[in-house]
């Protein structure tokens, strides 16, 4: 890893770990024993750590000259890592938080161990930690084979991936401790959203100036959805999170937004998180991975730019559809209503797109593991898209807001969508990347796949079922015109459901570190693929020197 | 000009229709413009070739 960048660059790196040090230490004395300093701590063991393994590779020999000649795959393998880390800890701690629902008791009478806290550890985990590192390392990947050109940069792709995984463990490590704005997948204070923004500015930076550098003629869809998901991620993350902190020294801040509108742009953020974040990212990786697991080129390119235009431009207005029937104006409610509904155009086109892309490889389907992730994923992308549609309707939602409905959707789309695309790409991209003939045990990714899907099933179902039986309960009258259960009967009717539902989730747990063993394995011990054509150039030239693609 | 409620109202219902029709327009021209289908065919079937380096 070091070993890839030149002494002056090793010097750089050092000199911006020392930075931020520096900005730990100084966070560390004003904050004392608020979770300020703590945080303070965090940042720099986590500076000096990084600082301490690149001064023990300092005097290692520098890179070959050759260097630009080949892709920089080094900072994509440490995002696999990272990702695959965070997937179990995430899910770990979903399995968890699901178990105190159903076991009160799980919680064991501690404040960082109560559901309130260790609730954002889950989502933060999976959506940030797990997808995140997920979404960088696949963006490095498809900008540069998409691009045919190198990665802009030797040390801000370590910047950008190191930078937000320490936002995240800032972000984690606070919730233990009770820091939270309260907003939902928008819980890290202050310091830690600055922190976001330097580093988000960063990737954007990057991913522009790898473009800019690519010797395509055309950018391939996939990197559309990729800037897509950074560009609008910025703007979101900027203007949910301007507040105002009660000091420089204390972690405590509120946010510049008041009453309603506070609630419009937190949910104007949380479904963009949802359509940028947790959607276009990942249908970035779904157009590229998807045609080369398949080996087939995408159905319809054409389709394809629509359904891009559409996303972008419909998924601004929905956020609204999360405020039904509250303070917030009527027409605003029916502008996200509206636009929801339409919203199913464009992500069924993209759904039947990657459907009709494996049209005529069905037997692939039937055969590979990998493309059955990808392919369940679209399934589930199709399913999410229409549910979102039509929970978005006010007397729909009516029903099942506030219910358990809602959680059911979420992971419909969270496991069986992103989840499941996210796999799908990995084990496409470990042994191309790792230069492997293949996964170490495809026999495990068949285990995994199979844990994947029924712990899903599981899941979906106990939520849809227990949704829809708590909106009910919560809405029957009896004749006098009274309620006829009270919130206590309803909640004891879910029980057996959220048994149910922590168990789906334990399995896609343990699916999930299948995965992680597999991938870890697949590093260590799976054959190396033999010298194949895959890594020069068809030309019979010297490698790299001529640019005319392999036919 | 009072920014009021109405106002945004009206501003939402009349200019912002406009602006997504016209955005859709454009999309669809440049989606099915004769002189691009090459250029979309060409980068639909390049990522499937086998190269693994940087073009220089």
């Amino acid at each position: 890893m070091v070993q890839q960048l030149t002494t002056g660059e090793r010097q750089n790196a050092l000199v911006i770990l020392l930075c931020i040090f520096v900005v730990g230490l100084a966070m560390a004395a004003l904050g004392g024993f608020d979770p300020f300093g703590v945080h303070g701590v965090v940042v720099m063991l986590y500076s000096g750590g990084i600082a301490a393994l690149v001064m023990k590779h300092y005097y290692d020999p520098e890179p070959a000259p050759g260097r630009q000649s080949q892709y920089y795959d080094d900072p994509i393998k440490v995002a696999i890592a990272f990702s695959l880390a965070w997937a179990v800890f995430g899910m770990f701690m979903g399995v968890w938080t699901a178990a105190q629902l159903a076991w009160p008791d799980l919680a064991f009478d501690s404040g960082w161990s109560s559901f309130g806290r260790l609730r954002p550890t889950h989502t933060t985990g999976v959506i940030f930690g797990f997808g995140g590192n997920a979404l960088i390392a696949t963006a490095f990947h498809v900008v540069q084979r998409t691009s045919r050109a190198r990665l802009a940069g030797q040390i801000s792709p370590w910047f950008v991936l190191l930078g937000y995984n320490l936002f995240c463990i800032v972000a984690v490590t606070g919730y233990f401790m009770g820091v939270t704005q309260s907003k939902e997948y928008a819980e890290p204070e202050w310091y830690a959203d600055l922190w976001l923004v330097v580093v988000w500015v960063t990737f954007f930076l990057l991913f522009l100036a790898t473009i800019a550098r690519r010797k395509e003629p055309h950018i391939y869809v996939a990197n559309w959805y990729f800037m897509a998901f950074i560009v609008v991620v910025a703007i979101l993350h900027i203007v949910n999170n301007l507040a105002v902190p009660i000091s420089f020294a204390r972690a405590k801040s509120y946010t510049i937004w008041p009453g309603v509108q506070d609630a419009m742009v937190q949910w104007w953020y949380g479904h963009n998180a949802v359509a940028f974040f947790l959607t276009a990212g990942f249908l970035g990786m779904l157009y590229y991975y998807l045609p080369i697991r398949a080996q087939r080129p995408i159905f319809s390119y054409r389709l394809s730019i629509l359904s891009f235009w559409g996303i972008t431009f419909f998924y601004m207005w929905a956020g609204s559809h999360h405020l039904h029937y509250t303070a917030l104006p009527h027409w605003v409610q029916n502008l996200g209503m509206t636009f929801s509904v339409m919203l199913l155009v464009p992500s069924w086109a993209s759904a039947g797109n990657a459907l009709l892309t494996l049209n005529g490889a069905w037997h692939k389907v039937r055969d590979d593991a990998t493309l059955r992730f990808i392919t369940v994923a679209v399934v589930f992308y199709g399913l999410s898209t229409f549910e979102g549609s039509f929970l978005a309707i006010r007397p729909v939602n009516a029903l099942s807001h506030y219910t358990d409905w809602t959680v059911g959707h979420v992971h419909a789309g969270a496991l069986g969508w992103v989840a499941f695309i996210t796999f799908g790409s990995l084990y496409t991209l470990v042994p191309s990347l790792w230069k492997r003939e293949g996964m170490y045990s495809p026999a495990l990714v068949e285990v995994h796949f199979w844990l994947a899907v029924t712990g899903t099933l599981i899941y979906v179902f106990a939520m849809w079922n227990s949704g829809i039986l708590q909106g009910l309960m919560w809405r029957t009258y009896t004749q006098e015109g009274t309620l006829a259960y009270s919130f206590l009967d309803s909640l004891v009717a879910m029980y057996p459901y959220y048994i149910a539902r922590a168990f789906g989730g334990l399995l896609f747990l343990l699916g999930a570190m299948v995965a992680a063993f597999n991938i870890w394995m697949t590093v260590r011990e799976a054959p190396a693929a033999a010298e194949k054509q895959a890594d020069i150039p068809d030309t019979g030239l010297a490698p790299g020197a001529s640019p005319a693609p392999a036919e | 000009m009072d920014i009021d409620h109405g106002a945004l109202v009206g501003f939402a219902k009349s200019w912002g229709l406009f602006y997504l029709i016209g955005m859709f327009v454009c999309v669809v021209i440049y989606a099915f413009w004769p002189g691009n289908r090459k250029r979309f065919d060409d980068a639909k079937r390049s990522i499937l070739d086998k190269d693994d380096r940087p073009w220089q």
